[in-house]
């Protein structure tokens, strides 16, 4: 198949990751924390109440984060599997497996924050008939299914390789929920950063949730370092070099 | 205080949000954490028992 330079391939490498996750790992947990809380404090504190929403409109420093995670964890997870099934590398798999769980509970986070913005605002907890709504619920199941697939095989390999398949093909759903606001007509609103016009909303509520984001990801990078290096150790338990690790844990 | 905890009266609704979405957050860092200690625990435990055991010195009877 198509050659991979080589840079690629001291990334596909099991020590060369699992190291650079145990250095990064601490710097990344105390970042996302510092982040989250100063969002936190910018969105609840800092940011004035909205017009017509009140304070109600202070969910989407929650909502926002959480459903961005949610698309960006799928699009990561299937680029993940993809590289994985072509060019059979393990390691990418492993990348796959760890992003799934968490991008579940971001997506189930994306919905329940929004159903509870919704009663306030739209009147209605959820709306069933919903593009952006039904879509997300679609994304949440993608996750799901994915990982209720794996473990249906005995055989690692096997399950590598046949998820992968549902987690490419699944992609499409995410450019469907990030248009299903423009393509149909939806209780949801339409994009308020993610466009080409400049953003629809004004500088001090848009500030924390920028920081928020920022947050929200590094503690999803957080969290899918800890579950990587788990898999690697799974995977890799013959290993000679993983040795050490375990003996620290002793 | 007690006019940010009222939240211009939507208190349910945004206490609520962020407090499932700490919940949610917390039981992703749980976990994960376990998901990564885990294997290495039981590498270590299966390190031991594979280790060999010093055998008693054998010496010939004359």
């Amino acid at each position: 198949m198509l050659g991979l330079p080589r840079w690629f391939h001291r990334w596909a490498s099991p020590p060369h990751v699992y190291e650079l996750a145990e250095r990064w790992r601490p710097w990344l947990g105390g970042l996302a924390l510092l982040t989250i809380l100063g969002g936190a404090y910018g969105g609840l504190v800092l940011a004035p109440p909205d017009y017509l929403q009140g304070d109600s409109f202070r969910i989407i420093y929650v909502h926002v984060p959480s459903a961005y995670l949610s698309l960006m964890g799928y699009t990561l997870m299937a680029v993940a599997a993809g590289i994985g099934f072509v060019w059979r590398i393990k390691l990418a798999h492993a990348v796959a497996v760890s992003i799934a769980p968490i991008g579940a509970s971001f997506t189930f986070l994306a919905l329940v924050t929004g159903g509870i913005w919704g009663r306030p605002t739209w009147g209605t907890y959820w709306e069933w008939g919903d593009a952006r709504l039904m879509f997300e619920l679609l994304l949440l199941f993608l996750y799901l299914g994915y990982m209720a697939l794996r473990a249906s095989f005995e055989d690692r390999d096997k399950a590598d390789r046949v998820s992968a398949i549902l987690a490419v093909v699944g992609v499409v759903n995410v450019p469907i929920i990030h248009y299903s606001v423009e393509w149909w007509s939806t209780l949801h609103q339409g994009p308020t950063i993610a466009k080409l016009d400049t953003p629809s909303i004004t500088f001090d509520m848009l500030a924390p949730l920028l920081v928020m984001i920022a947050g929200f990801t590094l503690c999803f990078a957080w969290l899918v370092l800890n579950r990587l290096q788990g898999e690697i150790v799974e995977r890799e338990h013959d290993a000679r070099w993983l040795r050490r690790f375990a003996e620290a844990v002793r | 205080m007690s006019e940010f905890l009222a939240m211009g009266g939507y208190a349910p609704y945004v206490w609520s949000a962020y407090g499932i979405t700490l919940v949610v957050v917390l039981l992703n860092i749980w976990t994960a954490r376990r998901a990564r200690i885990r294997p290495l625990e039981r590498l270590a435990r299966t390190a031991d028992e594979a280790r060999p055991r010093r055998q008693p010195t054998v010496r010939q009877v004359q």
